[in-house]
């Protein structure tokens, strides 16, 4: 009736998972019931659960992904304080408990706390920067979030019932083989993945058909904001490489349920073969990360220094060229095979040359702060930490693309200290600077200033405390991965990486502080006119928070950086431009596909983990009834009446009108 | 165990290409890190005497430089990356006139098992090797994947299932060092070091000579019993009396292993109590 689960799939005599479960559990119920007490159910349903709205989406990937990261940064707090403790004896975790500590802490970082955050990021910004009203497909964007958050939710559950995977981020063959594994984790890491994968792959083709084929007039390729050229760079690379990772995690199901033998020991099956698709798609996957962070920085620096962005064309050419590349340098991950030196160099050479264009984009942000006027605000403070701490990373990197120096560094603490300094101090970073710059624009207020500065500090110090260590540890021969260990030297390098995690801790605790402090001073961090930083691009010529169709005119666009041309125009002529000729706005309707849909994947999912067949099949027909449903509706669009377009606009034009006769007062 | 005190010729040259390579790319690092903070200092929003610029986004010259730097860099780390990348060849014999000691490594659910084909011998998480003697490894899995490493010898490999993968090293002088799986390969993972005792030629041989006169012997049979999962085993030596050992695991005549058996939990931790 019930598959493999029984009573026994719950850790009961485990303290750890049970008092983490049991936490919460214990705040998801109390937030549902403080929910439906207050009767903000109905608010909820309609306005975000069931809403198509690409900023409402936007805003609850975001949310989704800072949720997931207090998940994964208790994992990496655990790991951490492990290390520090497992020198000649087992710490506090057992070997089955802390490699499911690690496998889930990269799972949830990459997939469900950097992915998210990017693509919330992207979903929010493009369609505004774009100067249109929505995304080329609204409920499919829907759907693409649900399916993300029930992979979060799979993943999430198994610490509860079952186990998670004890493979490591990447399940390598034949470990994650039901031979070496037979329990349940590789099958709720897979199924997690699998569908979060068809969320990701449904974002990242919204988001390149929206960029392709919806601009506003006059958005040609080459005035598009570096924002909309890093996230069309981005999602192409989604759309090229995401279905690898789905056909790679396919054959390992199929060899786990049905027996065959992709990457199996026996019978001809071959790990080589899954190294090799995984880190086709792995590579590419980091700079699906980083490259919309590039453009968050980007947009961040021009903004605060008050210019344009230096050498346009050439990042828009640097950003391209780094799409293409990623799909050539995989093996880099694994010269260690024994391929050969002709095979090695040409990889490691390959490698290389992406530092090529990423050095070209770190000299131009520094040429765009030459001449600037820059303010400090906190996301100009991320851009300037994330462009110092890059360069570290990137030159770390370089270093492991060199055969030889890999031979060496391969998989010890000195390639863990690489990635995290380019992913935390990118991509990380990154989200972080376009959070606090887009924070007004969804909102209509700022975050508070002073808690976001003392976030800043705290996560940088903390970041070069927590993995400098790891660094030195690499050159003292430390490899990933150690439950316990027994060489001394290692020893104070680790308690000091343990006391970085704890700087870094603070700093989340400023970042929870300023979000709640923000919210509660909201009214004199209000923002009215729209447009907070002294903006350039075409977001901030609509309101804070921007009306459902964003823009009630769309606008005319003549040049790169349309909105500062039209502020200067504006001051020029000491008015501002005339207000356009209202017309109707379709719109389209908010719709619980996207939900419920995701609700019988869920089901569908927990059941295939464990095998449960019965509600595999109810799950499968569930979620294909909601697509036959939304398929066949009647209505999909509503019509905001020209009337409230009027009024609505014309609020805001008087909200901007009062600040640029100010503006024109002063100068 | 730091890879920057190599102990031998293959570490060394991978220290030197490693450090090479590191000061090549400061010589870049370290002024652009410098014209960051003095940028974002000289041209604060407060700084009257810095020149604004509202206007200036392009210049052909810059352009042209900043396309050069991180290029001419590259072209020069490619050099250095194909010649090492050939040099260092994990597979490649390394040059001298002595005969290579041959040892065969199978890495097994936890430990690792070395046999000396020519001595006739087999030891587990101990490996001793004459210094100055160029060392030719073979390396298979017998289980699941892992990475064969000396950090002070330089150079790690993967040990694969069914694959036979090859390494040159060598040791300078006499001496105790450390080795570990430097892959995750589960549960036992962390307790697959294993000591490196590198003696002079005569001491070798005397050892292996002893070690061909005690121990118990090492055939398929008690291979299938050695190749059960355990986790941080005691150092042991065996005579080898199938000298066809490696050959019959990295060929798959002898199965691979057969991994934990019962579903709910691992292997017995006893072995892990141990080292508390």
């Amino acid at each position: 009736m019930f598959g493999k689960l029984s009573w026994a799939a719950i850790p009961i005599d485990q303290p750890l998972p049970m008092i983490a479960s049991g936490v919460v559990a214990f705040a998801i119920t109390g937030i549902l019931l403080w929910v439906v007490l207050k009767g903000h159910l109905p608010y909820l349903w309609h306005e975000w659960i069931t809403s198509v709205d690409h900023k409402r989406i936007g805003v609850m990937y975001t949310l989704l992904a800072m949720v997931m990261l207090l998940r994964g940064f208790s994992d990496a707090v655990m790991m951490r304080l492990q290390q520090s403790v497992a020198f000649h004896s087992q710490g506090f975790l057992p070997p089955e408990h802390y490699n499911q500590v690690f496998s889930a802490h990269g799972t949830i970082m990459i997939f469900f706390v950097a992915m998210p955050f990017m693509i919330g990021l992207m979903n929010f910004v493009v369609p505004l920067q774009l100067g249109v009203r929505d995304v080329a497909f609204p409920t499919l964007n829907s759907v693409g979030f649900w399916l993300t958050a029930t992979g979060a939710l799979l993943v999430n559950i198994s610490l509860m019932v079952g186990e998670f995977a004890r493979t490591g981020w990447l399940p390598y063959p034949p470990l994650s083989e039901l031979t070496y594994s037979p329990g349940v984790g590789v099958d709720y890491y897979c199924w997690a993945l699998q569908i979060s994968g068809v969320g990701t792959l449904v974002a990242g083709i919204n988001l390149v058909t929206t960029i392709l084929k919806i601009r506003t007039r006059g958005m040609g390729y080459l005035r598009m904001p570096m924002f909309c050229w890093t996230a069309l760079a981005s999602n192409l690379l989604i759309i090229a490489a995401f279905p690898i990772l789905t056909a790679t995690l396919a054959m390992l199901l199929l060899d786990r349920y049905l027996g065959f033998h992709f990457f199996t020991n026996d019978a001809g099956g071959n790990v080589m073969m899954f190294m090799n698709l995984i880190w086709a798609w792995g590579h590419p996957e980091v700079y699906i990360l980083v490259l919309p962070a590039f453009g968050v920085f980007s947009e961040v620096i021009s903004t605060f220094s008050s210019k344009p962005l230096f050498g346009y064309r050439s990042m828009v050419a640097a950003t391209m060229a780094i799409c293409i590349l990623s799909f050539m340098v995989w093996l880099h991950h694994f010269f260690t095979m024994g391929a050969g030196a002709d095979v090695n160099a040409i990889f490691g050479i390959a490698t290389m040359i992406i530092a090529v264009p990423t050095g070209v984009k770190v000299f131009n942000w520094l040429f765009t702060m030459y001449g600037g006027r820059i303010r400090f605000t906190s996301p100009m403070l991320w851009s300037i930490g994330f462009m110092i701490t890059f360069i570290i990373g990137g030159m770390t990197g370089v270093l492991l693309a060199v055969p030889p120096a890999d031979f060496l560094l391969h998989n010890s603490l000195f390639l863990v200290a690489h990635f995290h300094n380019v992913i935390i101090g990118g991509v990380l970073f990154g989200a972080f600077a376009g959070y606090t710059y887009w924070f007004p624009k969804a909102f209509g207020f700022r975050l508070h200033e002073g808690l976001g500065r003392a976030a800043f500090w705290f996560w940088i110090s903390g970041f070069y405390l927590a993995f400098m260590p790891l660094y030195v540890l690499g050159f003292l021969g430390m490899t990933r991965r150690m439950q316990h260990y027994d060489v001394a030297e290692w020893r104070p390098w680790l308690v000091a990486a343990a006391l970085g995690a704890g700087l870094i801790m603070i700093g989340i605790a400023f970042q929870i502080a300023q979000l709640v402090v923000s919210i509660r001073r909201r009214e004199e961090l209000r923002d009215v006119s729209g447009d907070p930083w002294d903006g350039r691009s075409l977001e901030w010529a609509t309101a804070s928070p921007p009306p459902a169709f964003n823009f009630a005119v769309l606008p005319d666009v003549t040049g790169e950086d349309a909105y500062w041309a039209l502020k200067q125009h504006a001051k020029d002529d000491a008015e501002e431009a005339n207000e356009g000729h209202y017309k109707p706005i379709e719109m389209p309707r908010n719709s619980p596909t996207g939900f419920v849909c995701a609700f019988f994947a869920t089901v569908m999912g927990f059941a295939l983990i464990w095998h449960i067949w019965w509600m595999v099949i109810a799950g499968a027909i569930g979620a294909f009834a909601t697509f036959v449903v939304f398929a066949w509706r009647d209505e999909d669009e509503y019509i905001v009446p020209a009337a409230e377009v009027t009024r609505i606009d014309r609020a805001h034009r008087a909200r901007q009108h009062a600040r640029f006769s100010a503006a024109g007062v002063r100068s | 165990m730091n890879i920057l005190d190599p102990q031998g010729p293959i570490a060394a040259a991978e220290k030197t290409i490693l450090i090479d390579s590191l000061a090549i790319m400061l010589a870049i690092v370290v002024p652009t890190i410098v014209a960051i903070a003095a940028f974002a200092f000289w041209f604060r929003a407060g700084n009257s005497r810095a020149r604004y610029l509202p206007e200036w986004a392009y210049s052909g010259r810059i352009e042209l430089v900043v396309w050069s730097i991180p290029a001419l860099t590259v072209i020069l780390l490619s050099g250095v990356a194909w010649i090492g990348a050939h040099e260092l060849d994990p597979g490649k014999p390394i040059p001298g006139s002595q005969k290579p000691l041959k040892i065969q490594a199978v890495s097994l659910d936890w430990k690792w098992l070395f046999i000396y084909p020519d001595q006739k011998i087999a030891t587990v998480n101990t490996l001793t090797i004459p210094s100055g003697v160029p060392l030719q490894f073979a390396l298979t899995s017998a289980s699941v994947m892992n990475a064969f490493f000396i950090p002070q010898f330089g150079s790690m490999i993967y040990t694969m299932n069914g694959m036979t993968t090859r390494l040159n090293l060598q040791a300078d002088k006499p001496g105790d060092y450390q080795g570990l799986s430097s892959h995750f390969s589960g549960d036992g993972f962390a307790g697959m070091s294993f000591a490196v005792h590198a003696v002079s030629e005569s001491a070798f041989n005397d050892w292996a000579a002893q070690t061909g006169r005690t121990g118990g012997r090492l055939n398929a049979d008690s291979y299938a019993t050695l190749a059960k999962p355990s986790t941080n085993d005691k150092p042991t030596t065996f005579r080898l009396d199938d000298q066809n050992l490696f050959e019959a695991i990295a060929t798959q005549k002898l199965p691979p292993a057969l991994g934990p058996q019962d579903a709910s939990s691992s292997v017995e931790p006893t072995g892990v109590r141990d080292v508390r």
